[in-house]
């Protein structure tokens, strides 16, 4: 992480410097400053993806400069793979950031752990599942419309992920609100196990004369081949550098997403009652704020994102089940963790850092170990191991803060 | 009738009974001071009167209204605010948001947003140099000032005030309590909770003297700071 800390630093100034020019008379904010807030956390997770491939990338060339006196073309093969990895660990971390940011949203404000989040990303996928279901069902879907598509599972997923979201929390989790803090938790792990097994018996029982199966093929419009965004060339050899149109609309609608949230978050009135709620839920109530209406739009927001999130891994990988949530899920929450939990950019920062370690892993061990170790089935120890240590070492995460009170 | 009565009630934190038969009223444009030592039941009745807790008994009227079972953010609707004990300001929101906060229930767009922002610029300068800072970084007489300025953008018909002299040098209390009295002045209606019984019934119309949850005194603050019980207990004098 080295070569960030300075340019982090930096951020930070010209975001003091930023705050500095607000008129303070009567609290008026011009477009700029507004466009700074919510640009500003996503200028720094920019850095931090920039830092992060650069040290990671720099490390596997290290490494291999330091084996290839056994394997002489090791540098060669380590080089040429590396855009793709980079690739290949964005689409992952964008996956995990968006899940993640439920985690952290909820925890910020409840300061509990909704273990049914990662159910509310299969819920997205599955919803996704039927849109395509139903419209290969109807015969239209080969002619429909890709961006159209999108937008329809997209909207879907978001819909029925953050009204089920806003359910959950009001039969699980609000009764239950005053209880010792491993109640809500032992709770939520309940619904996880509910809302795994009721997709199941949904997915295998509706609609009755065929179902979508437990195992569901996720239709799609045809998006096209890869694009190819560029061209290696080692030696005599020219290796593409791809990137799939499904994955780039990952990318660009996890993105629009971020800017969404961190503008309603950091900008509006709305996200500045949630921001309060977060930090002293009593003297928020003692503002007029309704904090039950505000925990139900916490769920409500992150619920939708885990459903897009959900909608879109679906159509990119091209299947769902019922049990998809658990993994991602659980590496959404390490990212979370990792970010420093109850942090909106920490959780976008930590989910990115985490996609570029799981990738550089995949695609590195077995190369490095000579094809000994499949890096590919060996990612999560990485992923896990990484929880465990920053638990260890800086519980308070990559960007967390530890919070002081005044007495 | 009284812009705020309490009768008979009773508070309770689990089985602990916080407030045994409270009874007390304040009129519009008083300001009346709840004086007691440490654990009295000073906090336990603005957090009562606030809905931040519920009465297992008895009866709390603002304006006539029964409000002892509405929850809190409509009773600030109502227009009661309360700067609650230790200021709780939202450490990590600024200064401005801050006080945008406590304008939460109204139009920051609107001209009287403004004119509320000037004034609680006007009683405390100091907080217009820091507005861009963040709560949690201001001094303990800063966030004072904050939570009642904060407390002041809801615009309230009455204010509850839990202990603003407390942890605050002399110099400030004094600036405290002068304050307190200029926005009586300007009209608003004052529930002050004070530990410094001297200074608050200084400036308050009438006392209450509470002692384990129950009121033991009622005076004018004249005739409080002359009893011989209160200057024993609670104004150290012999």
């Amino acid at each position: 992480m080295s070569p960030i800390v300075p340019m982090l630093y930096t951020v930070r100034v010209m975001a003091a410097e930023a705050k500095a020019t607000t008129s303070p008379h009567t609290g008026q904010r011009s477009v700029g400053e507004i466009a700074r807030t919510v640009l500003g956390p996503l200028l720094q997770l920019l850095l931090f993806i920039v830092g992060a491939a650069a040290s990671l990338g720099l490390l596997v060339i290290v490494l291999a400069l330091l084996l290839s006196a056994s394997t002489p073309d090791l540098l060669s093969r380590v080089v040429t793979i590396l855009p793709q990895v980079i690739i290949d660990g964005l689409v992952r971390g964008f996956l995990f950031a968006t899940i993640a940011l439920g985690y952290t949203m909820v925890y910020g404000v409840l300061e509990f752990i909704n273990f049914a989040h990662g159910e509310l990303f299969m819920v997205g996928g599955v919803v996704g599942a039927y849109v395509g279901f139903f419209l290969d069902r109807a015969g239209i879907i080969d002619g429909f419309n890709p961006f159209l598509f999108v937008v329809v599972v997209v909207a879907a997923g978001m819909t029925v992920s953050g009204l089920l979201a806003v359910t959950v929390e009001r039969i699980a989790y609000r009764p239950l609100r005053n209880a010792p803090r491993l109640v809500p938790l032992i709770s939520a792990i309940g619904v996880s196990l509910v809302l795994q097994d009721l997709a199941r018996l949904f997915m295998t029982n509706f609609p009755t004369s065929e179902p979508l199966g437990f195992n569901a093929r996720y239709n799609s419009p045809d998006y096209g081949p890869p694009l190819t965004l560029f061209e290696m060339n080692v030696g005599e050899r020219s290796v593409p550098v791809v990137l799939s149109p499904k994955a780039l609309i990952f990318i660009t609608v996890a993105t629009l997403m971020l800017i969404g949230l961190n503008y309603l978050v950091n900008a509006t009135r709305l996200g500045k009652a949630i921001r309060a709620t977060a930090q002293d839920m009593p003297t928020a109530s003692l503002m007029g704020i309704n904090v039950n209406q505000i925990i139900s739009l916490t769920f409500l927001i992150g619920g939708a994102l885990g459903g897009a999130a959900g909608a879109l891994f679906g159509l990119n990988v091209g299947a769902v089940n019922p049990y998809m949530g658990l993994i991602p899920g659980l590496k959404a929450f390490t990212a979370a963790v990792l970010g420093g939990i109850g942090n909106i950019t920490g959780a976008m920062v930590g989910g990115i850092v985490l996609g570029f370690m799981e990738a550089f892993v995949a695609s590195y061990l077995g190369l490095f170990t000579g094809g000994a170790i499949s890096g590919a089935a060996y990612a999560d120890i990485v992923a896990f191991s990484m929880l465990i240590l920053i638990l260890i070492f800086r519980p308070s995460g990559l960007l967390g803060e530890a919070t002081t009170t005044k007495v | 009738m009284a812009l705020l009565e309490l009768h008979n009630v009773h508070t309770y934190y689990g089985k602990i009974h916080a407030l045994k038969g409270l009874s007390l009223r304040v009129e519009k444009g008083e300001i009346v001071t709840l004086i007691g030592s440490n654990g009295a039941g000073k906090s336990t009745t603005l957090r009562t009167i606030s809905g931040l807790l519920t009465p297992r008994q008895g009866e709390v009227r603002f304006g006539g209204k029964r409000i002892d079972h509405t929850p809190p953010h409509e009773i600030t609707q109502l227009g009661v605010a309360q700067s609650p004990e230790g200021r709780r300001i939202f450490p990590r929101l600024t200064v401005l948001e801050n006080l945008e906060m406590g304008a939460y229930l109204h139009n920051t767009r609107s001209p009287t947003y403004h004119e509320d922002l000037e004034r609680v610029f006007q009683l405390f300068p100091r907080l217009r140099e820091r507005t861009s800072q963040k709560g949690g970084t201001l001094s303990g007489g800063e966030q004072q000032m904050l939570a009642i300025g904060r407390a002041l953008m809801s615009r309230p018909q009455m204010l509850l005030l839990d202990e603003p002299s407390m942890g605050l040098a002399p110099v400030l209390v004094e600036q405290i309590f002068e304050i307190i009295k200029t926005i009586n002045s300007q009209g608003m209606t004052v529930l002050l909770v004070e530990q410094n019984a001297l200074q608050a019934l200084g400036i308050a119309n009438r006392g209450y003297v509470l002692q384990s949850g129950e009121i033991v005194l009622e005076d004018d603050a004249k005739a409080l700071r002359e009893n011989e019980m209160v200057q024993k207990a609670y104004l150290g004098l012999e």
